[in-house]
Formats: structure tokens, C-alpha cells, sequence
């Protein structure tokens, strides 16, 4: 090699790097492209480097639910590269970009949306980058774009034939079409493609993956909190004399709301020590007393009143009175425990201190734009010095999106209160966790069914009464109307059965605890309640559930059509009706976030001597299923997810303060809990809805009713406690 | 307290309290992440590592009681029956989160250097301390008998 080639191979290598392509959307929507000074100004969804590297820029946070491999699908296949060559990288925080569509202009992943809201987004920004890759590629060759196509990372056509990073630079100086075809379902190769992997297998499977917990920056500091053991209390002193001696404990410091003690130590171990060392005197002037069974007997005497809200606007006395009249009354009041969501990796963050005097804020952030705000406001930084890093997160089922920033803002006080020259990493144990708050609210429903001389059903009195998520949040101007709060009723005014005289009624019950969304919010216990009547309305009527159902779902819309078809191929392919001796089958069907889920639970054994759960049969129909692997897994996730809540857990309070403190007495789901679990999903071509967790409510439902096809109706959550033993 | 460790086929100098978890050993002076923080009271087994060839949940192991003793972590994971374990792994997209996966894999290890054909009920019973918040038992389950069908041909 000579001087001379080497210093042109130099220049070239330096000019090519530069040279990026980067297609995503502009803050109003439309179909943007830049080079990497432009990129700024955008919201990138597809970066294509000079030497051809594609990156998939996913703004939903990974916390097993697959966007990492769900978006780069979308771009992958329009794009026209293989999967295998596409990477991926999580956006930063900025909410006027990488907003979710379906929740205004706020960063954030949940509601089981990622995917509904970006199915168009990436697969638009994959074929505009496509189209300009061809552009540029017939302007080199002088021919028309049109005979030109882009296969497996390889543009041909007119005789020729290059790799795409040949024209990574010349296409970043096209302007993207407004609206690039996209291809047809009939033209999809990876899109529906159940041999697509995962692409975060291989660091989840060699203990690679880095996820905030694991993060170690130099000369970081340890920080666990002391909180008070009852809901609100608050610090009135401390004495760390006895953590003094612990090596690697630094110092204790109270946190500016007086929330709690910020335990500094060099590593976990010595902080966790330093912490279990701290003497603290709380005041509880202003805490929680309540216990849990008080809760309850609120809740079941608020079932039993005059509700707050009337949702379904018509007449209760008049509906009370039909249903007194007749022939059969069934009349149940249910009760649902309050639920931590306990993610694997136990709650953490860290805060470091950059150069331009800023912040930066490593962590498994599942809603950029809160916690974002947050620490702007508590360190009091402008908006732009404060940066995310969203890592890998270890689960949260809903637990790491709090409207408060819970546990981001817990970070921000304590690094307050440092010199702030040193990274603070924030960390919770397992019982920080499990008594923490931020619980799926306890919920009590009573329902009155008056069936007529045939079992079909003439009225439905559907009284609620719970603790209302989203009042007093950030969400509650979109999500509370007229005063309710939808997520506490989901699924039962709006029940895809005809439901003839229906009244629902609510009443909000003052929080006892912090409350949140829980994977599938309302419909954890709204299912439950709607599927168990149904199921008691069909064996009073001396139907079969199956049949019945299907009766209350002849009105001829598609939403009707859609349900009654998960629940026709749930029945068939779990063999509904033909259970082997020993065995008895339950059956549940539910629509939650645009997806429609049926399950049939098959159980051996019976309440008295103990219930083995031996198989699930699961019916979805999501829509077009764009990784159908991903999908069957969080239908596995979701259905096993509420099983074991159902079977046995349960967040109890002695005067606030809560009863269960790790997993020993907050037992999660076992490998032998579940004997198989088999999905279906059925093949559409409607535009994506939401897997992440409508595989949830059916599932405890499902469960319930196989326990009563063997003589025991559970009404009461967790079945443990209303006489039903597990194997 | 100075003393040494073996790990991962490697002489390891550490300076730790008696008392201290090995799982913070591990992770916070030697910065090996893969094993996890889950419970710190050995009821999910996120932390389990191999002492001597045999799964323990190091958050309730003590570091002076495992000096002289070999310890594997999911990095140091090299034999035909952990290649086994991670291929299966792979090709039935076990992960979800994937938090609690090393855990399972070193159980999964585990089990097939004792028992190199389980059947379900002894899979369920040797992996029965390995808690999955995403509920990936099924997988786990085929991916141990798809590792045992590897280890075969």
C-alpha cells in the first residue's frame, strides 16, 4: 500500500463516515430525512451509515414486550435489508419527537400501544429511506428509479447491481416522498414471519445484557432510602451512629420532602447494611392507619349504596326493580385485592452529573417525558441539560411508569443532596418493592342478573367501587371524564355483549395507597367480574358458556364478530366440551386494548383437595401480528402473569402498613403452576392492537370458572383465601 | 478482609467483609453482572451461580465460605452442556425481560449435568425455585428438553 493510496483511502474513509442517512418523521408527522446535522431537528426512526449499518431507532422503552424486535421488523422489511443486519438503539428523551401518538405529546410506553401507534411510523420511515437509496442509486446510474429495487441490502436493476451503502451519502440529499408505497401484506417477508427471533436474545442468554441495575460508573455512589413504614409518614430525625462502623457506608442524608433517609454507601451491599443500621423517628401525623380489611369493607359498602356515577345514564330503580321480578336472580358481590407488580429487577436508577453542567439519567425508563421533567424541575436544570439513557428494563408490568416519576424522583432528591460531582445510583431491594405502594388498586363489584323464564337475561345492575388511578395525575384531564374515571370501569359498559337493561354504576373510594396501572388495569378485575356472571347466567340458564355467549354476540358488527371468533377457536382447538375424566374446563373471553382474547383453562382436582392447572388454550386476534413468536410469548407471559396473582397473591395493610415484604409471602407463579399453555392467533389483516397484556383478563376468569364447573365459585380474590387449595 | 477467589477458571483478589452475600462480591467489586439481584433471600434464584458444578443462590452465600471453592458465573459458562443450554435458549426465544435468564440457565445447567434426560415433573421440580416474572416457564421447560435433545445427537 502506498502513501498515497493510504491517504486516499483516508480522506474517503473520513468523508463516508460522516455521511449518514437518517429518515424518521418531523414533530407534525410528516416523513422527514437528514444527514446527521439535520437529525436534530427530527425525529429518527431508521439511521442508515455509510458503510451500510441500519439502525432501528425504537422509541418504546424493552422490557421483554418486544419493540426491539418489533419495530426493527417494520423497518427491516420495508427497507428491503435482512432482519439479522438491522440493529437497534433506544431514543432518547424528547417528547415533542419521539411523542407516542396515542398519548399526546408525551413520551411513554404502555397501554399496550407500541406497536399500534408505530406500525405506520417505522414502515413508512423504512420505505422512505428505500425509495431515497433508489433515487440516488438510478441518478449514479443514470437510469429510471422505477427498474431499480433494493433486496437483501443489494440495489438492482438496468444491468446493475451495488450494496446500499454505495449511496448512503447521495441519498441523504433527496427529499423523502410524502407518502412512499409501502408494500402489500401479500409482498411481506418478515412482517407475520414466526421464524423472526427475538433480536435481544443473545445478550439475555450470556448475561451480556445491561440493564440499569447492572450499571457501574466510576466512582459512582450506592443510595438506598429508608422510607416510612407507613403510607405518607414522614422524617422527624435519624441517628446513623450505628451504620458508622460499616465499611463502604458514606453518609445518611434526609430527603428534601422528608419522604426519607438517603442512605449513601460505596457499593449495595454496605448501603443495604448502613440502611438496616439507621435509627429513624417518623412522623405519622399525616400517614396512612387504615388496614386493609377497612378498605374492603368500604368498598363492598360502597357496592351496596346509591353510586357516585351513573354511566350508563338510564334508570337503576326501574332496572333493580325488573331484575327483582325475575325469574332467576343471580346476585354476587366480588372483591379484588390490592397487587404489587414486582418486576424481576427490583426498582433503580442512576443520576450523573455531564459536562455541560447537566444531568444525565441512566434507566429502564418506560415514560421518558415524566421523570424527564422531573429532575428538571427538582435540580433545576433547563429542560435540554437533562438527558435519558434508556436501558434494558427487567420487567415492570406497569410499575416503572408512575405519573409521579416515583422512583426517578427518589434519585433526583438524593442527588440533591450530594455535591452532585459523584453519580448517584438509586437502588431498591425486593422489599422496597413489595411494600413500596403504587399498587393495582383493590376494587369491589356487585351484580345483580334477572333472567327470564328461558335464562336469557333481562337486566344487569354492575355496581363498582374502587380507588381511582388516574385522578389527581397528569393523565387525568385525557382519561377522567364527567368525573370517571374509565380505567376503573373498562369492559363493562362497553361490553361487546347485548346486554339488555344494563346499569353500571361507580363509586370512588379514597386511596388508602399509592395506586397504579397494573398490566391490563381495569379489566384485571372488570373480566373477571363480567366473565364469572356470565358463566353462572349460562349454567342457570342450563346452557352451555360457549353457546351462550355466542348468543349475546349475534349483532352483527365486526367488534361482535371479532370476539365471537377468538371464542369459536378457543372452544375447537381447546376441545372445549370434551375434557377427560378428572379433568373439568372453564372458558372466558375479553376485548382489551383493540385485541380480543379467549382462553380455556382445563384443571384436574377440585377446591377441597387442590386445583393443578393443566393446560391453557388461547385464541388472540390482534390484528396483523407482526412478530407472531413475540405475540404467542406475551400471551403466555400475560396469561401466566394473571394466574398466579389470582391463584394466591394479595397486598394486605395493618394500619399502613403493609403486611408482605419479598417473595416468600408475595409468592410468584411456578414453573409447576401452569402444565402447558397453547396460543392461536388468528390470521388478519386489520392494522395492529395491542399483546402486551390482553392475554391477562381472561386468564383468572377462565380459571374461576373451571373451579366452579367442579362446585366451587370463587368471588373473592386471591383463591387461596376463599377455600380453593392449588396442587 | 483480602482473600481469593476462584472464578470462572481465574484466581480473583477480593476484599470483602465476612458476612458479605457472594452475589455483591460478584457484581459490585468484580463487576459481573449476569448473575442478578432479584430477592436477596434465595426465593427466585436470579442470583444463582455453580459452586464446585452445583447451583447456589449466591445472595445467600457468604464469600468466606467459597474461598477454594470453583465458581461459575453465566460469563464463565464453557462446557458442551451450557452450549447446549444457550443454543436452546436461542432458538425458542425463551427471554422475555430477561432478568431472571441467568438464573434459569444455570439451573438449567445444572439439571442436565445431574440428570441429562429430565422428565417434566423432574424439570419442574429442579427449576421450581427459579421465579420468571414474565411467566417464560413454558419455554424454559421445552428449552431444557430441546438442550437434552442437543446433548444426545
Amino acid at each position: 500500500m502506498t502513501l498515497n493510496t493510504s491517504r486516499r483511502g483516508f480522506l474517503k474513509g473520513a468523508a463516508a463516515t460522516a455521511a449518514v442517512l437518517y429518515v424518521g418523521a418531523r414533530p407534525d408527522g410528516a416523513i422527514a430525512a437528514a444527514n446527521a446535522d439535520g437529525a436534530r431537528m427530527m425525529n429518527p426512526f431508521v439511521k442508515i451509515s455509510s458503510d451500510g449499518t441500519v439502525t432501528a431507532i425504537v422509541k418504546h422503552f424493552e422490557k421483554g414486550q418486544g419493540p426491539a424486535t418489533g419495530l426493527t421488523t417494520l423497518v427491516a422489511e420495508e427497507l428491503g435489508v435482512p432482519i439479522e443486519d438491522v440493529d437497534y438503539e433506544f431514543a432518547p428523551s424528547d417528547a415533542g419527537t419521539y411523542n407516542n401518538l396515542l398519548f399526546g405529546p408525551f413520551q411513554g410506553t404502555g397501554g399496550s400501544t407500541a406497536m399500534a401507534n408505530s406500525y405506520m411510523q417505522y414502515r413508512q420511515a423504512g420505505a422512505a429511506a428505500r425509495d431515497m437509496l433508489l433515487q440516488a442509486a438510478a441518478n449514479t446510474w443514470n437510469v429510471d428509479s422505477a427498474e431499480l429495487s433494493l433486496e437483501d441490502g443489494i440495489i438492482k436493476g438496468a444491468g446493475q447491481e451495488a450494496p446500499l451503502a454505495e449511496f448512503v451519502a447521495k441519498a441523504a440529499e433527496i427529499a423523502p416522498a410524502e407518502e412512499p408505497r409501502l408494500k402489500e401484506p401479500s409482498e411481506f417477508k418478515l412482517i407475520g414471519n414466526a421464524a423472526i427471533r427475538r433480536k435481544d436474545t443473545p445478550p439475555k442468554t450470556n448475561g451480556t445484557a445491561i440493564y440499569a441495575m447492572d450499571l457501574h460508573l466510576d466512582n459512582q455512589m450506592v443510595v438506598v432510602i429508608a422510607r416510612s413504614p407507613r403510607m405518607g409518614g414522614l422524617v422527624s430525625g435519624f441517628d446513623a451512629s450505628d451504620a458508622e462502623g460499616i465499611k463502604g457506608f458514606i453518609r445518611a442524608a434526609e430527603l428534601p420532602n422528608k419522604a426519607g433517609v438517603a442512605v449513601f454507601a460505596e457499593d449495595t451491599w454496605a448501603a443495604l447494611q448502613a440502611r438496616d443500621a439507621l435509627a429513624v423517628d417518623w412522623d405519622f401525623s399525616a400517614a396512612e392507619g387504615r388496614s386493609s380489611d377497612e378498605i374492603r369493607d368500604q368498598l363492598v359498602a360502597a357496592v351496596n349504596a346509591e353510586p357516585e356515577y351513573n354511566l350508563t345514564g338510564n334508570d337503576q330503580a326501574e332496572i333493580a326493580a325488573s331484575i327483582d321480578g325475575a325469574a332467576t336472580v343471580l346476585d354476587e358481590t366480588f372483591y379484588f385485592p390490592l397487587l404489587a407488580h414486582a418486576p424481576m429487577e427490583p426498582l433503580t436508577c442512576t443520576i450523573e452529573a455531564t459536562a455541560d453542567g447537566g444531568v444525565l439519567l441512566h434507566d429502564g425508563c418506560q415514560m421518558p417525558t415524566g421523570p424527564h421533567m422531573a429532575l428538571s424541575q427538582i435540580l433545576q436544570l433547563p429542560m435540554e441539560k437533562v438527558q435519558i439513557n434508556t436501558m434494558f428494563a427487567g420487567g415492570s408490568f406497569g410499575r416503572r411508569a408512575t405519573p409521579t416519576a416515583d422512583y426517578q424522583v427518589e434519585a433526583a432528591l438524593a442527588f440533591a443532596v450530594t455535591d452532585r460531582t459523584r453519580p448517584v445510583k438509586l437502588v431498591w431491594s425486593r422489599e422496597d418493592d413489595i411494600t413500596g405502594g403504587y399498587y393495582r388498586p383493590a376494587f369491589a363489584h356487585r351484580v345483580r342478573v334477572g333472567l327470564d323464564e328461558a335464562g336469557n337475561i333481562i337486566g344487569w345492575d354492575h355496581r363498582i367501587a374502587g380507588q381511582s388511578i388516574m385522578k389527581g395525575t397528569p393523565f387525568e384531564s385525557v382519561l377522567v371524564h364527567d368525573g370517571v374515571d374509565h380505567s376503573s370501569i373498562e369492559g363493562v359498559p362497553d361490553s361487546p355483549y347485548n346486554i339488555p337493561g344494563q346499569f353500571v354504576g361507580l363509586t370512588d373510594v379514597a386511596k388508602a395507597t399509592t395506586v397504579l396501572w397494573w398490566r391490563s388495569v381495569g379489566h384485571t378485575h372488570t373480566a373477571y367480574a363480567m366473565e364469572s356472571m356470565i358463566d353462572m347466567a349460562a349454567k342457570a340458564a342450563g346452557r352451555d358458556p360457549v353457546a351462550y355467549r355466542l348468543d349475546l354476540l349475534k349483532g352483527g358488527g365486526k367488534d361482535q364478530a371479532r370476539i365471537a371468533g377468538v371464542l369459536q377457536l378457543a372452544a375447537e382447538k381447546g376441545g372445549w366440551g370434551k375434557a377427560a375424566a378428572g379433568r373439568a374446563q372453564g372458558i372466558a373471553v375479553h376485548k382489551s386494548f383493540d385485541s380480543y382474547v379467549a382462553e380455556v383453562v382445563e384443571i384436574s382436582g377440585n377446591a377441597e383437595e387442590g386445583v393443578q392447572i393443566e393446560k391453557v388454550t388461547c385464541v388472540v386476534d390482534c390484528g396483523i401480528a407482526v412478530n407472531p413468536d413475540v405475540v404467542k410469548a406475551q400471551m403466555e407471559g400475560g396469561i401466566g402473569y394473571g394466574l398466579g396473582h389470582a391463584m394466591r397473591d394479595e397486598i394486605t395493610l395493618t394500619e399502613g402498613v403493609v403486611d408482605q415484604f419479598n417473595f416468600p409471602d408475595y409468592e410468584p407463579l411456578r414453573i409447576s403452576d401452569i402444565g402447558a399453555i397453547e396460543v392461536h392467533i388468528i390470521p388478519s389483516t386489520e392494522p395492529p392492537t395491542g399483546v402486551g397484556e390482553p392475554g391477562t383478563p381472561p386468564s383468572a376468569p377462565a380459571l374461576a370458572n373451571a373451579i366452579a364447573a367442579v362446585g366451587k365459585r370463587v368471588t373473592a380474590l386471591p383463591m387461596i383465601n376463599s377455600g380453593v387449595e392449588f396442587a | 478482609m483480602a482473600m481469593t477467589l476462584k472464578l470462572n477458571g481465574e484466581a480473583r483478589a477480593v476484599d470483602a467483609e465476612p458476612g458479605t452475600p457472594l452475589l455483591w462480591v460478584i457484581r459490585d467489586e468484580l463487576k459481573l453482572t449476569g448473575t442478578k439481584f432479584g430477592c436477596g433471600v434465595a426465593s427466585c434464584g436470579a442470583c444463582t451461580v455453580h459452586l464446585d458444578g452445583e447451583p447456589v443462590r449466591s445472595c445467600q452465600t457468604y464469600v468466606e465460605d467459597v474461598e477454594g471453592a470453583e465458581i461459575t458465573t453465566i460469563e464463565g459458562l464453557n462446557t458442551d452442556t451450557s452450549a447446549a443450554v444457550q443454543q436452546a435458549w436461542a432458538e425458542l426465544d425463551v427471554v422475555q425481560c430477561g432478568y431472571c435468564q441467568s438464573g434459569q440457565i444455570m439451573s438449567a445447567v445444572g439439571l442436565l449435568n445431574e440428570n441429562a434426560k429430565p422428565t417434566v415433573e423432574e424439570i419442574d421440580d429442579y427449576m421450581h425455585g427459579n421465579a420468571c416474572r414474565c411467566a417464560t416457564y413454558q419455554r424454559i421447560r421445552a428449552a431444557i428438553q430441546r438442550a437434552s435433545d442437543i446433548m444426545e445427537a
